[in-house]
């Protein structure tokens, strides 16, 4: 049986986030003292073996990530923590930075020392003013205690646009531009924030790097599912008796995540069906509950882990009218940037509605499935590319509730 | 170079290639919206996608750099279904009106339409409905033709530095708008029209006015005459499907014959004028130490570029009329006296490559003659139509040539139609009328080619005049800010507020591509070549209008009816 394990919420109770005197007492900054005694090429090594990938949604290794921006030639780089945090359901984010900013400082204090940056920024999601001042206050103590003399954190807050939460539409705006995605390659590794080498990391990964260098990459590489290891945060919400928050390392099935730490279905209600990843995650059904979460064994199953949102529906939701209203949310927070994503969205969601309101037919049903797909591939960022996973996933697990609607 | 695989065939093509650029080099095409030629890569249409081996996602053949073993493949089920599905999507609210539209037969998304059998769209067509802007008597824009491409923001903002046009909402509620959403004649715009060029459909195209044209020959009481700017001809042929620069002048003045002008002059004619008047303004200016450098005033959009962003600087525009305004006053005052015409019956048409020009001849200023000067500016793609609708066979109509008073030309007033042409005419006047030589070699090919900032230095007896030359509004801003800033070391700076000059004006037959504005500058100069006088001073029209009616550059008649004066134009956003 999976048990809890605290990497990145390890201070989660135990300090006060606005006293850094609280974090060094629990052995903070050791680790960036560690990382900068050691050669920068060692380092991003360690970090590589590790095996640490990113825990923003695409599961990129983080060390290989980190080695091309250390490996670029430019006269400025950029060190940029994902705090944007868009996706419904999920405040993992939000946890660490309210209850212990320094690990995330700390963090992209050893990434700038590893590719050669001095200057960072904290993209905040627009919806977390409140975090401002924490964060401030806590770049201000490091500062002042000259913990990281040579590195720069400004924290700069989004305006609430959900595709911010991509990297490159989150440089268009720190720019000062429309957040809006950009084609990749380059990629931020080596073109980013004003075209300079930049690193993009969520706030959980950084969070995770205080502790593999503090600990070492064989200990970190052995948690967990092996191709993904380490631990994961899940925000649960939905149908749920345990409306909360649980970081397990990465073997953990989603049955687990759902019955053991959701402690399952209130009022003996029967399991329908949980999406995990945020909004653009797949809906998946009972059968495959027993799916270790990794990122791997997902995407085996046409899921993702995402942010690792967890959102329960039981039997009496209608999951039609669920698909229907996240088709809208798409429709609404699309750039509209690209073509396919554009109209895409607006046209599943006119679709759903279609069907939501028993107008529909198989003919829609069968429109919807060709559109999704063609979108799946064709769109320019992965908003685009995920925005069709519910409406794609329900129809592939839960035909007879679409079938159902038609009058 | 790298070496790849397009569909089978083996390619080899210089690193930082595109997918777009590899398989072009093989034979093969593949369909575009958003990509434009010289402009950057926006990869937003997502038409041109195709399969990369090893990638689940399809790849934007404009934006993917090609990798050494890199196999493509763009015409497999999984493209050509995203492809035509993407189409499908773009044209369930593009307005089904393609025989109204104004691009119908010159549309790309209409080619597309063709080439990818669209049929019977799945998606339920839904037009969005939004007002067309009409505000502006050069330009219209139909939003709902719009498929934000962005090719147009990109020629306002980077190409021209207007920055008339930029993205408003989101999602399916995007909009290409003018500044802060308002209508097109509140923004900056200075209705240079390459939006027009850049434009893949007919979401922006010129105000279109064969109507009244035709109007106009309808009507026993009017005499229809019309003069024609340098740069219509050697485009007007790529209109009627010859090539740049073949239509002969005879055949062509015939043409307008054809279609209702009772007499056939050439603006040129006050090309040459201008410059005798634009030459000894320069000349009193360095004399007399008048306000230097001296800007050329005949491109329009450039006149309303200047009044919109550098108010500060109109006292350096040179006072002269554009050669359409100067030709305006004189028809209806000179020429009609000479013709024995009542100017009240005269309907004074010009044939321009510019649609700035409609703007400029409704300018209130401009009817020094007592009626308005120009009554209808119609451009070389409005000609072509009426080329077309006349049914004419150019390559059997019999030659024709100008009106005796005010058609003749030299080379140097051909050559306006080209950036650096005002210049080099200038020169060659100017160089004359100061030394008393004869200048040997007419040729001042440093002023010459589409390069967007072009200068020179002539020796005129001791005196060295350093004249620069911009094309693209761009570039003219480099010129403008050195000015500003006192550090300008030019006595004399040409502007064309189009790239390329007049040949890329944005009225000219849509041009994607500036390979095209080169070809056209090169038949500008071969007609120059060709002809017997090459120096404005020289022709011989001219020189009876000075006898006859002005009697001197600068002088009273030619202030009255040949020079004006420019208004700041204040506007709020700035």
């Amino acid at each position: 049986m999976a048990e809890e394990m605290r990497i990145v919420l390890r201070n989660y109770g135990k300090i006060d986030p606005l006293k850094i005197d609280d974090y060094l007492a629990q052995g903070g900054y050791k680790s960036l003292e560690k990382a900068r005694a050691m050669n920068t090429a060692d380092l991003i090594a360690e970090v590589k073996k590790s095996n640490l990938r990113g825990r923003g949604g695409a599961g990129f290794n983080c060390g290989m990530k980190w080695s091309f921006a250390a490996g670029a030639q430019a006269d400025q780089k950029y060190v940029i923590c994902n705090a944007d945090e868009g996706e419904p359901g999920t405040y993992k984010d939000r946890l660490i930075m309210e209850n212990d900013p320094h690990t995330l400082i700390e963090g992209m204090a050893i990434c700038a020392y590893a590719i050669g940056a001095t200057q960072g920024y904290i993209y905040l999601r627009g919806e977390y003013p409140f975090l401002v001042s924490t964060l401030n206050t806590a770049i201000n103590q490091a500062k002042e205690k000259g913990l990281v003399k040579d590195f720069d954190i400004e924290v700069r807050s989004g305006a609430g646009a959900y595709v911010c939460g991509e990297e490159t539409a989150l440089i268009e705006s720190i720019e000062g531009k429309r957040g809006e995605p950009r084609f990749k390659p380059p990629y931020p590794p080596s073109e980013g924030l004003w075209s300079k080498p930049t690193i993009v990391n969520n706030v959980e990964t950084f969070a995770n790097i205080p502790v593999i260098v503090e600990k070492g990459a064989d200990w970190y590489a052995s948690i967990g599912n092996p191709a993904y290891p380490g631990t994961k945060v899940f925000t649960l919400t939905g149908d749920i008796n345990n409306r909360t928050f649980f970081e397990v390392p990465t073997n953990a099935t989603i049955r687990e995540i759902v019955f053991q730490f959701g402690g399952g279905i209130p009022g003996d209600k029967k399991f329908k069906a949980v999406q995990i990843g945020g909004t653009s995650g797949a809906f998946i059904p009972d059968a495959l509950l027993d799916t270790p979460v990794a990122f791997d064994s997902m995407s085996a199953i046409g899921a993702t882990l995402g942010s690792g949102a967890t959102f329960v529906i039981d039997e009496s939701r209608d999951i039609v009218d669920v698909a229907t209203r996240i088709a809208g949310f798409f429709e609404h927070e699309s750039c509209g940037k690209c073509a396919p994503c554009r109209e895409g969205t607006a046209r599943t969601a006119e679709l759903m509605e279609k069907i939501n309101e028993g107008r529909g037919s198989n003919k829609d049903v069968a429109l919807l499935e060709k559109l999704g797909t063609v979108m799946s591939y064709s769109c320019l960022c992965g908003l685009g590319q995920a925005a069709p996973a519910p409406v794609l996933t329900t129809i592939k697990h839960f035909k007879a509730d679409y079938e159902a609607k038609f009058v | 170079m790298v070496n790849l695989t397009i569909d089978g065939i083996k390619a080899s093509v210089p690193e930082g290639s595109t997918i777009l650029q590899a398989a072009s080099e093989v034979g093969i095409k593949i369909p575009t919206l958003c990509f434009h030629p010289d402009q950057s890569i926006k990869a937003n249409c997502r038409v041109c996608v195709c399969e990369v081996e090893g990638n689940r996602l399809l790849q934007a053949a404009c934006a993917m750099p090609v990798f050494e073993g890199m196999v493509v493949k763009t015409r497999t089920p999984k493209v050509l279904d995203a492809r035509k599905t993407i189409l499908e999507l773009i044209l369930s609210n593009h307005p089904q009106d393609c025989l109204n539209c104004i691009r119908n037969g010159n549309c790309e998304l209409q080619d597309l339409a063709q080439e990818y059998c669209i049929r019977e769209n799945p998606f339920e067509y839904k037009v969005r409905g939004f007002e067309k802007d009409f505000s502006t008597p050069s330009l219209f824009r139909d939003q709902d033709k719009c498929i934000l491409c962005r090719r147009c923001i990109e020629a306002c903002s980077v190409i021209q530095s207007v920055n008339a046009l930029g993205m408003e909402g989101r999602g399916h509620n995007s909009m290409v708008v003018p500044t802060l959403g308002k209508a097109l004649i509140d923004s900056p715009c200075v209705m240079c029209g390459q939006c027009i060029h850049a434009c893949p459909v007919g979401a922006i195209g010129e105000r279109e006015q064969i109507d009244e044209f035709l109007a106009a020959v309808a009507n026993p009481d009017k005499v229809v005459i019309t003069q024609i700017a340098p740069a219509v001809r050697v485009a007007i042929a790529e209109e009627i499907g010859m090539m740049t620069g073949e239509m002969p002048m005879g055949t062509f003045v015939q043409g307008l014959r054809q279609i209702g002008f009772d007499h056939v002059l050439h603006t040129n004619f006050t090309a040459d004028l201008t410059i005798l008047e634009e030459g000894n303004e320069l000349l009193k200016r360095l004399k007399e130490g008048g306000t230097l450098p001296m800007f050329t005033s005949c491109s329009p959009g450039w006149i309303n570029f200047c009044e919109t962003f550098y108010p500060d600087l109109l006292d350096n525009l040179s006072t002269c009329k554009s050669p359409q305004q100067m030709f305006g006053a004189l028809a209806k005052t000179y020429w009609a006296e000479k013709m024995g015409i009542d100017p009240s019956k005269i309907y004074s048409v010009s044939i321009m490559p510019c649609v700035a020009k409609k703007f400029e001849a409704a300018r209130p200023e401009m009817n020094d003659s007592g009626y308005q000067d120009v009554d209808l500016v119609l451009t070389t793609r409005e000609i072509g139509r009426l080329f077309r609708m006349s049914g004419l066979d150019f390559s059997k109509l019999p030659a024709s040539d100008f009106d005796s008073w005010m058609g003749k030309y030299t080379g140097a007033a051909v050559i306006f139609g080209a950036s650096g042409g005002v210049m080099e005419a200038a020169l060659r006047t100017v160089y004359e009328v100061v030394t008393g030589k004869t200048l040997e070699d007419v040729n001042f090919v440093a002023t010459r080619g589409i390069t967007g900032i072009k200068e020179a230095a002539v020796d005129l007896d001791g005196t060295v005049v350093k004249v620069a030359i911009a094309n693209g509004l761009a570039n003219a801003r480099k010129l403008m800010e050195q000015v500003r800033a006192g550090e300008s070391p030019y006595h004399f700076i040409e502007i064309m507020a189009c790239p390329g000059g007049c040949i890329g004006g944005g009225g000219q037959p849509i041009t994607k591509a500036n390979v095209k504005r080169v070809e056209r500058i090169e038949a500008i100069y071969v007609e120059d070549e060709g002809l017997p006088l090459r120096k404005s001073h020289d022709n011989p029209e001219v020189k009876t209008l000075y006898e006859e009616f002005l009697h001197e550059p600068l002088g009273h008649k030619s202030h009255e009816l040949l020079h004006t004066h420019y208004h700041p134009k204040n506007k709020k956003f700035l």
